[in-house]
């Protein structure tokens, strides 16, 4: 505790202008960045998912259960920075008990719950039953009877049984579409909602989510694809990258136009917040916001992106524009979402000053804890890679 | 014959089926903006407690952030307030100079030069109490709770420390208390006022600069307050529907 107020006297001495006095300490630190970033990078990767099972895509069949099994670990670990962050972790489970209908943030849950469980582990399963009833026939021992459990008891693979499974998972697909931008744009609501803050409060917030997550699960899914590729020591089919790469270009140009059109609209109606979000932006957030949010995570791999579009360019080079681009644009969401929650707390809601924000490096709440977080899901997905991995899936097609 | 049947069958179940999907979509429509709209109601019976404050009055000394940090076992530090008081100094070059050292506690020195100083002057702040409170709409599992007499508390026993409350009160007025790691807040001193108690801070205040009061009874000072001041709520454009009522509230108050 006595470190804890050291820091925050250390940040008093920091303060510019007048701030309520209660706003010296930042309320939702790099671990609530974090739930967003997640969150959307799910939304993202099973969009492109469905674009292939939906939309008939089909040469990105190569990264379909890539997409969804990205989505699956990367979802199962999204709310375990934000119960970390809570005051009492401990109560999290009251939010599912007793959530108070007016709250956004009580019926997270909910959607959660819903897209976990009817949209993704349904899915997946549907997809890949046919494969565990076969991995528990060919396994022995130990695998065997993991491979048994996830057949859940259904082992039919008649060709009838499995153009039900079909059937079932291509609805569920279409479930799912609306269940994921539902997911992300209700993030964006959470934050957009809250009128008492005017860099949050706007009614493009969830849009802006929605684009910014396509944009970075589309760009996860070509790097993660890209990598585990290079890992397996496999040739990458260039047609699937190729139109990932179409699509991450076409998603950057909406993106871009949605929050350039924000921040126009906040520009030029220029309302009473409208000169401390201007020192904010030109101050405190002017290198996460213009340099890495804009320049480097959006206009960079537009312009490299667009050129391969354009011109017809080399494989080998092709390649490289992808994965920088790719880990760009991870990189430029990841700091749009730091823009929002970090930014959105560091003027006074009187507007008359900033308080400091500095991101520790130990403790639940510093920089070591929020990497960790971040490769948790990384880690989850070598796993189920291992467990249920795409390729081997597709050879026995 | 026969083809008359269909049609008049047709017809009835075309017209049941709008019947049933107007209904349904008519109930849907209303449920959810209901929902979605967000207030509560002065009771029928017994008090329904607003604040009036008047910053005529108001000398600045700080006894009242003081007596609550006491009353109320506020963290000592000068980053958790219930109630505080900011000094407000107008510039003649129209500048404005918001200051508030440990919430005014230890007094205020003017940094301004007199002969700078077009307008000066001190507004204590605390909980709004408001009737369409933003922090009570968002708890995501309700620990923060409208009062039937209308004070905005906080269930300790039940709040997650998720901060979403904090971030929604635009008047700064809430904080994580740092070690209960739960949401806290001004409660009116709900444990004075049930037993005919004033407030600490209004106990305090040598001008009586502060007053609370029942808005439902038409004889309460408070009302009376309203009657003869020229008052304003901060931030109306929020439509929070506050109860803290201030007299001599300047635009540059925020």
């Amino acid at each position: 505790m006595e470190q804890h107020y050291q820091h925050l006297y250390e940040m008093l001495s920091k303060v510019d202008g007048y701030i309520y006095p209660n706003e010296l300490e930042l309320q939702w630190g790099v671990l609530v960045v974090l739930y967003p970033y997640l969150t959307g990078l799910v939304a993202g990767a099973f969009i492109l998912a469905s674009l292939e099972r939906v939309f008939k895509v089909k040469v990105l069949g190569p990264t379909y259960q890539l997409a969804l099994i990205t989505a699956l670990a990367f979802l199962i670990c999204a709310p375990l920075p934000l119960i970390t962050h809570l005051g009492k972790p401990g109560r999290f489970y009251e939010i599912l008990i007793t959530p108070n209908s007016a709250s956004a943030m009580a019926i997270f849950g909910f959607v959660y719950l819903w897209y976990l469980t009817v949209v993704l582990l349904l899915e997946i399963w549907f997809d890949y039953r046919r494969d565990f009833v076969i991995w528990s026939r060919e396994k022995t021992g130990f695998m065997r009877r993991v491979y048994k459990v996830l057949t859940l008891g259904v082992t039919d693979i008649s060709p009838k049984a499995l153009k039900w499974d079909d059937r079932i998972g291509y609805i569920i697909t279409i479930i799912g579409i609306p269940s994921a931008f539902l997911l992300h744009g209700y993030v964006g609501f959470i934050f957009g909602s809250i009128k008492a803050n005017p860099w949050w409060s706007t009614v493009i917030m969830p849009v802006i989510f929605l684009f910014s997550a396509m944009v970075s699960g589309i760009a996860l899914v070509m790097v993660i694809y890209m990598g585990v590729s290079y890992i397996r020591k496999v040739k990458i089919d260039m047609a699937a990258l190729d139109m990932i790469g179409k699509y991450l270009f076409y998603m950057l140009i909406l993106d871009f136009a949605m929050e350039s059109l924000d921040q126009v609209h906040r520009i030029y109606e220029a309302e009473e917040s409208f000169d401390i979000l201007n020192i904010l932006v030109n101050g405190k957030l002017i290198y996460t916001m213009f340099a890495f949010q804009i320049t480097l995570g959006m206009v960079i791999p537009m312009v490299g992106l667009g050129i391969v579009q354009l011109v017809k360019v080399k494989e080998q080079i092709r390649k490289i524009i992808y994965v920088s681009s790719g880990v760009l644009v991870l990189v430029g969401i990841f700091f749009m979402r730091w823009n929002v929650v970090i930014g959105g707390q560091l003027f006074s809601k009187s507007f008359y000053g900033f308080t400091n924000f500095k991101l520790g490096l130990v403790g639940t709440e510093g920089l070591f804890s929020a990497i960790m977080w971040m490769l948790l899901p990384f880690a989850l997905l070598a796993v189920l890679l291992w467990l249920m991995p795409p390729w081997k899936k597709q050879e026995a097609i | 014959m026969g083809g008359n049947r269909i049609k008049s069958s047709r017809r009835n179940f075309i017209k049941k089926t709008v019947a049933a999907a107007g209904t349904i979509a008519v109930s849907s429509l209303l449920d959810p903006i209901n929902v979605l709209v967000f207030a509560t109601d002065p009771p029928e019976e017994g008090p329904w407690w607003g604040v009036g404050i008047d910053i005529s009055q108001c000398i600045g000394c700080g006894m009242c952030a003081k007596a609550c940090k006491m009353e109320n076992k506020v963290p000592e530090e000068p980053f958790y307030f219930r109630t505080w008081v900011e000094q407000y100094t107008v510039l003649n070059d129209e500048t404005v100079r918001v200051e508030s050292p440990n919430g005014g506690i230890d007094g205020f020195e003017q940094s301004v030069e007199d002969e700078d100083i077009f307008k000066t002057f001190f507004v204590p702040k605390m909980c709004n109490h408001c009737s369409k409170s933003p922090c009570t709409q968002v708890c995501p599992v309700g620990a923060t709770f409208e009062s039937p007499d209308g004070v905005a508390l906080v269930d300790e026993s039940y709040c997650i420390g998720c901060s979403y409350c904090v971030q929604a009160c635009p008047y700064g007025c809430r904080y994580l208390h740092p070690e209960k790691k739960v949401a806290d807040k001004c409660t009116l001193c709900y444990h004075r006022i049930k037993i005919g108690l004033s407030p600490a801070c209004m106990e305090i205040c040598p001008t009586q600069a502060r007053i609370y009061g029942d808005l439902n009874d038409k004889e309460s000072e408070l009302v009376q307050f309203l009657k003869d001041k020229n008052w304003q709520i901060l931030k109306p454009h929020m439509n929070t529907g506050s109860k803290l009522f201030y007299n001599a509230l300047r635009a540059e108050v925020r």
